[in-house]
């Protein structure tokens, strides 16, 4: 327990220490990174949430990272040239507010999760897996071929979301800002892990037929669990069109479902936290070498098939000793 | 008329050309103990597999307490009151032994949609967990990992969960699997005391533990019931003993 | 809409349909009988892809070029599964997945480096050059297509042949519904599950020097059938080959008519450029719709083979 708690104060006071860090060491860069870290582990939480706990392999869930950086790239792109957003029964000329436009992502992300969820939970294992990429391949096409908005070429995003009292326009705020929300993500999670709910979950990980013999009809949770995890996906989404002023459809491919994946198995598979160490050590990993060769691929891909050969507890598991498994 | 709990009728399921279950019919008397025995093969598995609900039969009817259920998924008739335990232990590993029992607590209220309580502290969850684990004899095994709790252990932790589901029939397949002198002993003094409350339905091999708990006795043979009566009746019927407890038995 | 046009995106249909076939096939074997989920399987395209337009840079040869496909894919699987992933069988599919992703991003670098970014082009064969007429009154239809519909079907009908009639495939069956009791007839199982994987890098590289002609070589170019593979292997039904054949025809089918024919349909309710616009969207949909249907219908595919 105390070897848990040291690690988590010290990756707690690190974090809180970049942007000063950065500062000193006149590497304004870092700030940036490190952001990038914080939204992706966000992304890897919300995916671990229901493949470590829920043991749902789901290879589709930059699909919800894509959805949610849309929506805000398309909501800020009608309030600046201040066009009605279409398919609406009212007229809504987008707004810039993120008040609006991140709740509107993540709801929007849960609902196509509700959808694919839905279809996809019929069956299981690796049917799940195909399906969910299949789906996510079918978002990232549309984006690709949608001509209204962008197609291959993506939207920029002309200023970042607005948020009373913030700028979110400097990096350090908008560092910070992502810090907390990923804090408050991670602890919701957490939460709903050791509640009823989550035991529920946790339990048709292991023993699925079983649970449905104790009488309970295990689709519905994992289905809600399914839905969580894309509103949190939708989250990270917010977050990234607002980090790069950018979204492409890049953003939905299906490599981007395999790093989110591979951040959940660094990390270490069912440790919610772990997903920030998964996070930066690839992120870091990617800036690191592509610095030596522009072929990183090279490294990263039997470094992977190492990683799961031999290396299956995460790097969280490791640094936080035994006790943190299944945390 | 007699007051069945469990009446299946007609019941049919085919694997290729194999019948699993041939017309199969039996019912199951509120409060009593009813074994299922035959040979290997004889399609016992399946046909307990057929009233819960994860085998799907190709014909015949399921009623229970009067209400046709064959069409039920596994969790409704679970709910109703129809609950199984399983041959080879088949329990959640990673759980402690009192989270698993608590588990099949929850499985019996309405919904498990509650999000913020953390389940560990929930006091009024685990003293009723705990009440199931000290009537099969586990209350000092709280704690353990039931992955790692001792083969007989897990059994009595399966009865545990499957009464935590607060049933009205129990269906027991093989509860005695694997288990030695002592554990089946055990597990006989568990068991002896539902009946009344509960009705059982039994697939055991162990004929001793048979005659000791059964008050009905169903035979089959690939699929079909070729005698059903009282454990003496049985015991005594010829084509039971040349079908199945051979000749000499 | 005519009749000749009906027919020719007909044929264009099974033409897609069957270069599908050869890939799930070899997908759906591996995974029936080694319970291996591969994504690595499109990288095995790619790599008879690149092998052919290679062997006919050199040679001009186009029967050696497939051969040349044929061997270097079937080649590079067996080096791939005795390097790793038979480590993988008996893991679960997360792994799987994450482990043979790791084996695409090595590939795609890896044909990035010693064949550079730029895509390759192939020429189809002299021989199979021009096109033929096929129906009185509609246009010439390219013979090469021809020629890749009449291969798919000769290997369908082979595979078959294999599984039915043969030791391996009398084992291929064996070992998918009763492991145990291949290893206990005293069969190398080992060798048999490299064998058994090694046909299925063929047929994925036999499908990538079908496809050089018709597409442009590049690296993603294996991704890009992966998922449509998938797509086709959910309609089939996991480990069956035959339904990796009807689900093959079908998507082949249901893509290209939904290609052809959406736009045109769009264009009687819409100004042409935002029916094209919209139409190409839409059309590129139209296969993931199939599979939700399959989905809602028969959740575990059409000839459903295993258990899951």
């Amino acid at each position: 327990m105390r070897r848990r708690s040291v690690v988590l104060a010290a990756g707690l006071a690190l974090l809180l220490a970049v942007p000063p860090l950065a500062a000193i060491a006149g590497e304004p860069f870092a700030v940036t990174l490190a952001s990038r870290v914080l939204i992706y582990a966000l992304a890897a939480a919300s995916l671990d949430f229901i493949v470590g706990y829920g043991g749902m392999v789901s290879f589709g869930h930059a699909a919800f990272l894509g959805l949610g950086a849309y929506t805000v790239g398309i909501v800020a792109s009608h309030a600046f040239d201040g066009t009605a957003v279409p398919l609406l029964p009212f007229a809504w000329h987008g707004t810039d507010s993120a008040l609006i436009q991140w709740p509107l992502a993540m709801l929007i992300s849960a609902l196509f999760a509700l959808v694919i969820g839905a279809l996809s939970l019929r069956t299981a294992g690796v049917y799940f897996i195909m399906i969910t990429l299949a789906f996510a391949q079918m978002l990232y096409h549309l984006f690709l071929t949608l001509p209204t908005y962008g197609g291959q070429d993506g939207l920029n995003l002309w200023r970042r979301s607005e948020i009373p009292g913030l700028d979110l326009a400097d990096d350090v705020s908008f560092y910070y800002l992502t810090l907390a929300l990923l804090i408050i993500s991670l602890l919701i999670l957490k939460r709903l892990v050791h509640s009823r709910f989550g035991m529920v979950l946790r339990a048709g990980k292991q023993n699925e037929p079983r649970l449905q013999a104790l009488g309970i009809p295990t689709v519905r949770y994992k289905l809600l669990a399914f839905v969580i995890a894309g509103a949190f996906g939708g989250l990270a989404g917010a977050l990234t069109v607002n980090h790069t002023e950018f979204v492409g459809p890049g953003l939905l491919h299906w490599t981007r479902s395999g790093e989110l994946l591979v951040i959940v198995i660094l990390g270490g598979l069912g440790s919610l936290y772990g997903s920030v160490v998964g996070a930066a050590v690839l992120l870091i990993l990617e800036e690191v070498i592509a610095g030596w060769t522009e072929h990183w691929m090279i490294v990263l891909g039997p470094f992977l098939v190492l990683v799961v050969l031999f290396a299956r507890r995460g790097l969280y598991g490791w640094l936080a000793g035994r006790e943190a498994e299944g945390d | 008329m007699t007051d069945a709990i469990l009446e299946v009728q007609g019941l049919s399921k085919f694997f290729g050309a194999v019948a699993a279950s041939d017309s199969l019919t039996f019912q199951v008397e509120r409060g009593c103990c009813h074994a299922l025995i035959g040979p290997n093969g004889a399609g016992k598995s399946t046909a307990i597999a057929q009233i819960t609900g994860e085998v799907r039969p190709d014909g015949g009817s399921i009623r229970f307490n009067g209400r046709e259920i064959s069409r039920w998924p596994v969790h409704r008739r679970a709910r109703a009151g129809l609950n199984r335990s399983y041959q080879i232990t088949s329990i959640f590993p990673a759980f402690s032994a009192l989270d698993t029992v608590a588990l099949a607590v929850l499985a019996r209220q309405p919904h498990a949609f509650r999000f913020w309580r953390d389940a560990r502290r929930d006091e009024r969850l685990r003293r009723s967990a705990r009440s199931f684990l000290d009537r099969v004899g586990l209350g000092d095994r709280a704690d353990v990992r039931a992955g790692d709790l001792a083969h007989g252990e897990q059994r009595q932790l399966e009865v545990a969960m499957v009464l935590a589901t607060n049933p009205q029939l129990v269906l027991l397949d093989e509860p005695m699997a694997g288990m030695g002198r002592a554990e089946t002993q055990q597990m006989l003094d568990i068991l002896r005391p539902l009946k009344g409350s509960l009705s059982l339905l039994l697939v055991e091999h162990d004929m001793d533990v048979v005659f000791a708990l059964a008050d009905v006795v169903t035979v089959l043979v690939k699929g079909r019931v070729i005698a059903s009566g009282t454990p003496s009746s049985i015991r005594a019927d010829a084509d039971v003993r040349r079908a199945y407890l051979g000749d000499g038995a | 809409m005519t009749a000749q046009l009906v027919f020719e995106q007909t044929l264009n249909g099974l033409q897609q349909g069957v270069m599908l076939f050869l890939m799930a096939a070899g997908l759906t074997l591996v995974f029936g009988i080694m319970h291996l989920i591969n994504l690595a399987h499109g990288s095995l395209y790619m790599v008879g892809a690149y092998a052919a337009a290679t062997v006919i840079a050199v040679t001009g040869n186009f029967a050696l070029a497939v051969a040349g496909a044929v061997v270097a894919a079937g080649l590079t699987g067996m080096v791939v599964e005795l390097l790793a992933l038979r480590r993988l069988y008996g893991r679960d599919h997360l792994d799987q997945v994450l482990a043979t992703f790791g084996v695409i991003l090595f590939f795609n670098e890896l044909v990035k480096i010693l064949w550079g970014a730029q895509a390759l082009f192939m020429a189809p064969p002299a021989w199979l050059a021009g096109s033929v007429p096929i129906l009185p009154g509609a246009a010439p239809y390219p013979a090469y297509r021809l020629f890749i519909i009449a291969v798919g079907l000769v290997v369908a009908l082979g595979l078959r042949q294999l599984i039915v009639g043969t030791r391996l495939g009398m084992l291929i069956r064996a070992g998918a519904t009763h492991r145990d009791m291949v290893g206990a007839l005293g069969v190398n199982i080992d060798r048999l599950f490299t064998l058994v994987f090694a046909l299925g890098a063929a047929l994925a590289g036999l499908a990538g020097a079908m496809a050089g002609p018709l597409l442009a070589i590049e690296v993603g170019m294996g991704e890009t059938i992966l998922i449509l593979t998938f797509v086709v292997i959910i309609i089939g039904g996991i480990g069956s080959v035959r339904g990796a054949l009807v689900g093959a025809l079908l998507v082949g089918v249901v893509d290209t008519y939904g290609r052809a024919f959406l736009p045109l349909a769009l264009r009687t309710l819409l100004p042409p450029a935002a029916a094209d616009g919209l139409g190409a969207s839409i059309s590129g949909i139209a296969i993931y719709v199939l599979m939700a249907g399959v989905l809602i219908w028969r959740p575990r595919g059409l000839f459903q083979a295993y258990g899951g």
